[in-house]
């Protein structure tokens, strides 16, 4: 058993490497940049490649590209370079090129306040890139979930052949803790399906029977194919023909929404008694399970919601909490994004308040004890 | 049945292409495919990649390991590619708006790095695509549908800006003179670096017709009677030079490739050095 | 095929877009565009220099095949 004291953005590149990342692009973006660093300094000692970019774009462009030629691939960034990454993430998107894109999200909008604390791009990992899509989104909570998440991210995108956001704050990416990392870690690592087929019988973009998504060849190993951004058909050329882009289109929202029992992870704290919960995410969930405390020290039962699958969201845990809860309270470090999620569907059998702060302080146990009496109280 | 070089190549079933009569495109996706075939290289081992616009639809016709890409990013893709896989014979094929305007900066820093990537620029003046706005390269003066009076821009050089940012190998050709250009590719290739070709090319539907340039044969003859080759060039006063541009391979230096620098770095970890 | 070329000349119409630019260099006037599409007029002249194979945007034309 290896005992650590690790930052969370050490944590994010530990757990990468764990899970086989062998190619790194990007920029330098505080509070992300040790990510890179750490990974400038790790991957050619292992084989693997990392290589600073000329900007966020190029960044990201590099990471898919390392990964079409066969790499597990990484890039990290903080609000304004994820804001540039978001056309090519798209093209991720559409081209199902597995990556993680690692988010140290910061004050925003635009240079913000830099570099104090924010959970405000919850919506842009959503939406961020333009037309209709899904995607998936994890967001840990310590520097040890961080460790875990990031493998789990990376298991993610290769298995479901996507980018995948890892969405982190300032707080757990700079903070310090404990981490016990075991000498002989089993946790489950997975790789992208390759082709095994003769290269004339394969088709890159069509899924075979029993698969969620197409295998995937990396250029250079003898199966020649076509990668546009362009709706495609299973060959991988053009097409613009609405039959193939409905199928395309909806078959790649359809692999994560329909997969959600398998994506989506949560944590609850002493909901099972509770009369209201309170949802929270990331470095805020830990204020929040303390003010959990202190609430019930006080007599009043509330718990903790806590889901570490921001996207695809939780959607069934989400309506069932809005069916046993007298009111649910969501907390982030913002004006309300994730509340509209929350809202959108417990908000169908209770009552759904937020609090959030946009100032770059932190919200503290006390502030949501506070809030929540003040409501209870009102 | 189409030539044995077509056949070999490209893929043929999705030929004709998009491209419209007259647009010199074809000419030199040609020539890189000849090249491509003097060299000899196992289709395998090629990787083309492309951005957006009209020539960036090329490597949907080739049989080779093909990227199209966003609009001005090949160059970013294409480096994540070689990076990754060095044993790819990394091109990129992109226009005079993909490579200078929105690509620029991936432009400079691929040539600075000079990482092995050649890189093929068909410069036909214009954003055909989008139909006919002017570009980094449209001659000041010139029109397009943004510059209704005339361009006020000054143009790039791009072979210069390519050099000054550090290419190994940098030449111009022309679709008129297609066997040279297919020369230069091939030297491009071959240079362990990164290589910069410009391919001056017709846009006859848009710049063309947009600048009464006449139509195809009088934009190719154009291009034939205003190239001089580097080595007339070298001689030709400078008042004769007006006008008139010159082709052929312009520069070409040695010094370290990317890839193998970085490669290098990873061996001395394997010998614990 | 007259007995001093070694290789024929092959037009393919459908990928012929009639832009002209073979008509225009072939050293020889081998060729013509008739309703839009290049047609060999004057094989006998031909001097198998390939200037309308280096030249043809769409690939429609090249030394060799079957005529």
């Amino acid at each position: 058993m290896a005992i650590k004291l690790m930052q969370g953005n050490e944590a994010c590149v530990a757990g990468a490497l764990k899970a086989g990342m062998r190619f790194y692009a990007g920029y330098p973006i505080t509070p992300s940049t040790e990510i890179a660093e750490i990974s400038a300094e790790a991957l050619p000692k292992v084989g693997g490649k990392f290589i600073q970019m000329e900007d966020e774009i190029a960044g990201m462009a590099a990471t898919l590209g390392g990964s079409l030629a066969g790499l597990k691939s990484m890039t990290a960034t903080s609000g304004p370079g994820f804001s540039l990454k978001q056309e090519n993430i798209g093209y991720g998107i559409i081209t199902e090129t597995p990556c993680v894109i690692v988010n140290v999200q910061r004050s925003g909008p635009s240079t913000g306040l830099p570099t104090s604390p924010a959970q405000g791009d919850i919506l842009q990992a959503r939406w961020g890139t333009h037309g209709d899509h899904s995607i998936i989104a994890l967001y840990p909570s310590s520097v040890k979930e961080i460790y875990y998440t990031t493998i789990r991210a990376f298991n993610l995108a290769e298995k479901y052949r996507t980018p995948v956001i890892l969405l982190l704050d300032e707080i757990i990416g700079h903070m310090r803790e404990k981490i016990e990392i075991p000498e002989n870690d089993d946790v489950e690592i997975i790789d992208r399906k390759v082709p095994t087929c003769p290269p004339e019988e394969y088709k890159a973009f069509k899924v075979k029977e029993g698969d969620i998504v197409p295998e995937m060849a990396g250029f250079g190993t003898g199966y020649r194919y076509h990668v546009t951004g362009l709706v495609h058909d299973e060959t991988g050329f053009p097409s613009g023909n609405e039959l193939v882009a409905d199928k395309l289109l909806n078959r790649l929202i359809d692999k994560i929404e329909n997969n959600k029992d398998d994506i989506v992870t949560y944590d609850e704290y002493m909901l099972q008694d509770a009369e209201y919960a309170i949802i929270s995410f990331g470095a805020i969930a830990r204020s929040a399970k303390a003010a959990v405390d202190h609430l019930r020290e006080e007599g009043i039962k509330v718990g903790l919601f806590r889901p570490i699958t921001i996207w695809p969201s939780p959607d069934k845990q989400l309506l069932e909490l809005g069916k046993k809860m007298k009111k649910i309270y969501v907390i982030e470090m913002n004006a309300g994004q994730y509340f509209l999620e929350v809202d959108r569907l417990a908000g169908k059998h209770t009552t759904v308040e937020k609090y959030g702060k946009i100032n770059g302080e932190i919200i503290t146990p006390e502030d949501i004890v506070s809030f929540v009496k003040e409501d209870q109280n009102a | 049945m189409p030539s044995g070089l077509v056949n070999q190549y490209f893929r043929t079933q999705n030929l004709a292409h998009i491209w419209c009569p007259g647009c010199g495109n074809g000419i030199v996706t040609r020539a890189l495919v000849k090249a491509i075939d003097a060299l000899g290289l196992d289709k395998d081992d090629v990787c083309v990649v492309s951005g957006i616009g009209c020539s960036s639809r090329a490597p949907g016709y080739l049989d080779f390991n093909t990227l199209h890409t966003t609009h001005g990013r090949a160059l970013a893709f294409a480096t994540g590619v070689k990076l990754a896989n060095p044993k790819l014979n990394v091109i990129v094929v992109t226009g005079d708006g993909d490579s200078s305007a929105i690509g620029g900066n991936h432009l400079i820093h691929a040539a600075r790095r000079n990482i092995d990537i050649t890189t093929i620029v068909f410069n036909n003046n214009t954003y055909g695509m989008t139909g006919g706005q002017y570009s980094p390269t449209t001659p000041t003066g010139d029109k397009g549908t943004t510059a209704p009076y005339g361009n006020i821009d000054a143009a790039f050089d791009l072979c210069n800006l390519a050099q000054a940012a550090g290419a190994s190998y940098v030449a111009r050709g022309t679709i008129y003179a297609a066997n040279q250009l297919e020369k230069n590719i091939i030297d491009g290739i071959k240079n362990k670096g990164f290589s910069f070709i410009e391919a001056m090319t017709t846009c006859p539907t848009y710049y063309g017709r947009k600048n009464k340039k006449g139509n195809a044969v009088d934009m190719v003859t154009y291009l034939k009677e205003h190239a001089i080759n580097k080595i007339a060039w070298e001689k030709l006063p400078e008042e004769k030079k007006v006008g008139k541009f010159v082709i052929g391979e312009l520069y070409s230096s040695t010094r370290p490739e990317y890839t193998e620098q970085y490669d290098r770095l990873i061996d001395s970890f394997k010998k614990g050095v | 095929m007259p007995e001093n070329k070694e290789k024929s000349l092959t037009v393919d119409k459908e990928w012929c877009k009639g832009c002209g630019i073979c008509v225009a260099f072939c050293p020889k006037s081998v060729l013509e565009i008739e309703n839009g599409k290049v047609e060999i007029k004057n094989f006998d002249a031909c001097i198998q220099c390939g200037q309308c194979e280096l030249r043809c945007p769409d690939y429609a034309i090249y030394l060799g095949g079957n005529r």
